[in-house]
């Protein structure tokens, strides 16, 4: 097929970006989207222009590192899948496809479709861990039994790549389920429980203080989610957030 | 130099306790005033700059990524391995390091996987007190999984995304000293050169990727955990930007490259399907317990199916060929990787691919939503249930264990894997081979380590499933921590390494002028051209089975892409930018030097062992006919190659191999 590409060009964070238009030719519907843009970066680096910078790696879905808003959606039109997941087979020949990077106060854009997704690391580093050093002394793995629901529950609010779609995706750049993710893992795991009143406060101070918006409950971040995290993630940490505060 | 892997005395099981209370310690108030640089953040990098950091340390770690939770560990699927015996099979740590010593085809070192098998369960431990979510059966407890080359269930998972898990794991723990300063974290950064002063590491060269700055940063001591090169084929499992800089710029300052030629091809990835592909991806080893693989048995379905005339469903059981089941019976479908692969290749190759390329086989899970399906049925008190019924509930299970794997087939190929078989082919993942390490994990450059995939001590010519990540943390979390401070506690006087010296200065000049040269040559081709090329010439030459006319042409050929490389390449944009093509060209010329050494590694290796098939060196009759046939009386070693220049001058040193614990036999898995 033959597609028309609208894509943000911005040469350095402190630049100016603007929409350029390029034009990319039998691209086969088994492609992945970004093979195609390799196809874009192929050709504009035999024309001796500078390719278009983009973030990736795993390209299995699975390190979280693409991103893109694509025709007005972060990670494009399929569900359940990073940019780099998706496919070709769902655009028509003759499409314009609209690339822009995705769009928050607290995340800067470094680069043509690149971010600075930074805020999500401080937040991480503000309490999402457990304090227990690495000395291998621990006690023996089976020595808590954990509720095969537990387990399950904390593994799929753990399954979050922090790609950042959920920011990208809200009207107010909100992280929260970003944010809830994280402190559910922890709140739903015994292990996690001695140090849960501090975790949820300094997490979410962390996350006021990077600028991201409030929830209003339009959910746009849980349709958007390639991981499929659910919003109970949010009401989560706003009930660990109401009893932390309750606490002191 | 002569080799000294430096294994303590003693008997194997004693060594590494021994080895503990007898080496020198840094007390607590030392260790603030001395610096470890660790490049790389996956599970071995990851855990070690957080424990390093943890023992008072200040560690400064590196990544090129822009978290560390982005490194490629994050990728392992299918489990992690130890010693727990919690299913009371005959599991232990002398069973767990013979089926890797086996696993491996003898060709690793004895002692380090022994200290390996050893410190598997305390990773299982850790990683719960951290928060880990494992999977659990209903009591609560942790529950265990199955995968090749063993007979027992030794393999924690958290559905197909343990490695996910377990690098979150290690990131949390980060997180936490980068919160307390005591990890400084450098994300998009690459390391892109080794400072020795007086003959130690003490620092390295990075760029900052997105101002394209060159930096200077000193350290006591120098940690690599950098992955694997698994990327010289281009096309690999591994991700975009894994690469072998790291690794083979202290190579090329002396540290040596150990048995470069062990690359793991992975039976079951996703087959390739056209020239624009840019990644394979793998479907974990784990769906081998419950698929079963098989192609037809008549070349007439075969082309059938290929021209879409009938669908692999409308075979009957009599008419497909379950051909490691047929020729493995002992293992079947759980035979290790290298076995695996070179069946479904030998199939493929004689003709019976499923797919337009001939280049697929099937993995089916029809048996097991059957088996599941009836299971449930008796569970629930269903009586008489219908195929349907059993097929539903069958899915459940399935869906339960390996539900993200079937979507992201289903992303990929566009064809529902509960309706119709999956295709696999296999697909180079994993390096065994690396820099070479003794018993301390230091290379041959004294105050420079080497730790996870990026070394080569624990998987010999092979590795068994789920056991890469079993290493990294070993490596990261509880074996470098002891070792690196028995080497730091000559330092505790040194103070900090002044960075304006002759050596920072000629390390920065050479690391600058390779910049200019890309961004000012303005070839004709693209990096990726010469990527592309130098995989076909790898993949083609030197994949899964290999002969010396094929690796002497491999190695010329090689050295041609590599001279028009330097000739011909172009990379747009300048040098104190964020540049992606800038950064390609960078490893790419490494690959080009390290693919020709790979070459010269596996043309001299004149046996088959694990996963370098030698055409030349096969069984030709008795039960053994066809399979891999190893030389244990003159390739028992450690091939470690020393840098002198252009790779076809590298010379060789042999570190013996010794076996005083495993006997050394044919290793049959029929």
């Amino acid at each position: 097929m033959n597609l028309t590409l609208k894509i943000w060009r911005q040469k350095d964070s402190k630049a100016k970006g603007q929409m350029v238009d390029y034009k990319v030719t039998d691209i086969s519907e088994h492609m992945s989207f970004l093979e195609m843009m390799d196809v874009l970066n192929e050709q504009l680096v035999n024309s001796g222009e500078e390719p278009v910078a983009f973030d990736h790696d795993c390209r299995e879905g699975i390190c979280g590192m693409c991103s893109m808003y694509i025709n007005g959606e972060a990670h494009g039109p399929d569900r359940g899948v990073t940019t780099c997941q998706l496919h070709m087979r769902m655009f028509n020949d003759g499409d314009t496809i609209t690339i822009e990077p995705f769009r928050a106060a607290a995340f800067p854009v470094i680069k043509d479709l690149v971010v600075d997704r930074m805020a999500f690391e401080r937040i991480q580093q503000a309490g999402g861990y457990i304090s227990v050093n690495t000395s291998g002394n621990t006690q023996d793995a089976n020595s808590i039994p954990i509720s095969k629901h537990a387990a399950d529950e904390a593994m799929d609010a753990a399954t979050c790549i922090g790609c950042g779609a959920c920011v990208a995706s809200c009207k107010n750049s909100s992280a929260m389920l970003f944010v809830g993710a994280k402190v559910s893992q922890y709140a739903l795991l015994p292990q996690g429980q001695v140090e849960a009143v501090d975790r949820v406060k300094n997490m979410v101070a962390q996350m006021d203080l990077e600028g991201f918006g409030n929830c209003t409950n339009t959910g746009a971040c849980e349709v958007e989610c390639p991981k499929g995290i659910s919003l109970e993630n949010i009401a989560r940490m706003n009930r660990e957030y109401l009893s932390a505060t309750l606490k002191g | 130099m002569a080799l000294d892997s430096k294994v303590p005395k003693g008997s194997i099981k004693d060594k590494w306790t021994d080895y503990k209370n007898h080496i020198d310690l840094v007390n607590p108030a030392n260790k603030r005033h001395i610096d470890v640089i660790v490049v790389g953040t996956g599970l071995a990098g990851g855990s070690a700059a957080a424990t390093l950091a943890e023992l008072g340390y200040n560690v400064k770690a590196f990544a090129y990524q822009d978290s560390p939770r982005r490194a490629h560990s994050i990728a392992a699927q299918g489990g992690i391995n130890a010693a727990k015996n919690y299913q009371g099979d005959g599991d232990s740590t002398y069973r767990l390091f013979y089926d890797t010593v086996k696993g491996g085809d003898y060709r690793s070192r004895e002692a380090n996987v022994y200290r390996l098998a050893e410190v598997s369960a305390n990773i299982i431990d850790q990683c719960v007190a951290q928060g880990v979510p494992f999977a659990r059966d209903y009591g609560g407890l942790l529950d265990n999984r199955s995968f090749g080359g063993v007979l027992v269930s030794r393999t924690f998972y958290a559905k197909g995304q343990t490695g996910q898990q377990l690098l979150l794991g290690a990131y949390s723990a980060m997180n936490r000293q980068i919160a307390r300063g005591k990890i400084e974290m450098f994300n998009r950064h690459e390391m892109l050169d080794v400072v020795i002063v007086d003959g130690k590491a003490r620092g390295i060269i990075a760029r900052n990727l997105i101002t394209g700055e060159i930096e200077r940063h000193s350290a006591h001591a120098v940690v690599v955990g950098s992955g694997g090169y698994g990327n010289v084929y281009f096309l690999s499992t591994n991700a975009m930007g894994s690469n072998a800089t790291a690794a083979w710029k202290i190579h090329k300052k002396g540290a040596y490259f150990a048995n470069p030629c062990y690359t793991q091809i992975h039976p079951t990835c996703i087959p390739r399907s056209g020239d624009y592909q840019s990644k394979l991806t793998l479907m974990s080893e784990s769906l081998r317990n419950d698929g079963r693989i098989w192609v037809p048995k008549n070349m007439e379905d075969v082309m059938a199916i290929r021209e879409g005339r009938k669908k692999p469903t409308d075979l009957s059981e009599d008419e497909r060929d379950y051909y490691l089941e047929r020729r493995y019976p002992a293992f079947g479908n759980l035979v290790p990787r290298d076995v695996a692969s070179r069946a479904a290749k030998e199939r493929c190759d004689a003709g019976y691919g499923v797919n337009a390329t001939g280049e697929a086989v099937y993995l089916d899970f029809a048996s097991a939503f059957e088996r599941y399906g009836r299971e449930q049925a008796k569970i629930h008190n269903i009586t008489n249930p219908s195929d349907e019924k059993i097929y539903e509930l069958g899915q459940a299970i399935v869906e339960a264990k390996y539900g993200n794997l079937f979507q992201m087939y289903e992303k990929i190929i566009d064809q529902n894997p509960y309706k119709t078989p999956m295709m696999i082919y296999p697909a180079v993942h994993y390096t065994m081979g690396g820099v070479w390490v003794d018993y301390n994990l230091m290379t041959t450059i004294p105050g420079c380590y080497c730790i996870g995939e990026a070394n080569f001590s624990d998987h010999g010519a092979n590795r068994l499933g789920a056991s890469a990540l079993m290493q990294g943390l070993a490596d990261g979390y509880f074996v470098l921590p002891y070792t690196i401070g028995d080497y730091l506690s000559d330092d505790i006087r040194t103070g900090k390494i002044p960075t304006d010296t002759k050596e920072f200065d000629e390390a920065e000049k050479e690391v600058s002028d390779r910049i200019n040269f890309f961004v000012n040559n303005k070839g004709t081709k693209s990096v990726d051209y010469f990527h592309k090329k130098l995989g076909k010439v790898m993949w083609d030459k030197a994949g899964m089975s290999r002969n010396a006319e094929g690796l002497i042409e491999a190695m010329a050929e090689i050295k041609a892409i590599r001279e028009e490389f330097w000739k011909e390449v172009s990379v747009p944009g300048t040098a104190d930018e964020m540049n992606p093509e800038l950064e390609k060209a960078g490893r790419v010329a490494d690959f080009l030097e390290l693919g020709e050494l790979f070459a010269k590694d596996a043309l001299m290796r004149k046996e088959s062992c694990g996963g370098h098939f030698r055409e030349e060196s096969a069984e030709l009759d008795g039960p053994q006919k066809g399979e891999a046939k190893r030389n244990d009386e003159d390739f028992a070693f450690v091939a470690a190659w020393e840098y002198k220049g252009e790779p076809a001058d590298a010379v060789l040193h042999k570190e013996e191999l010794e076996f005083k614990d495993i006997e050394l036999k044919q290793r049959s898995y029929k």
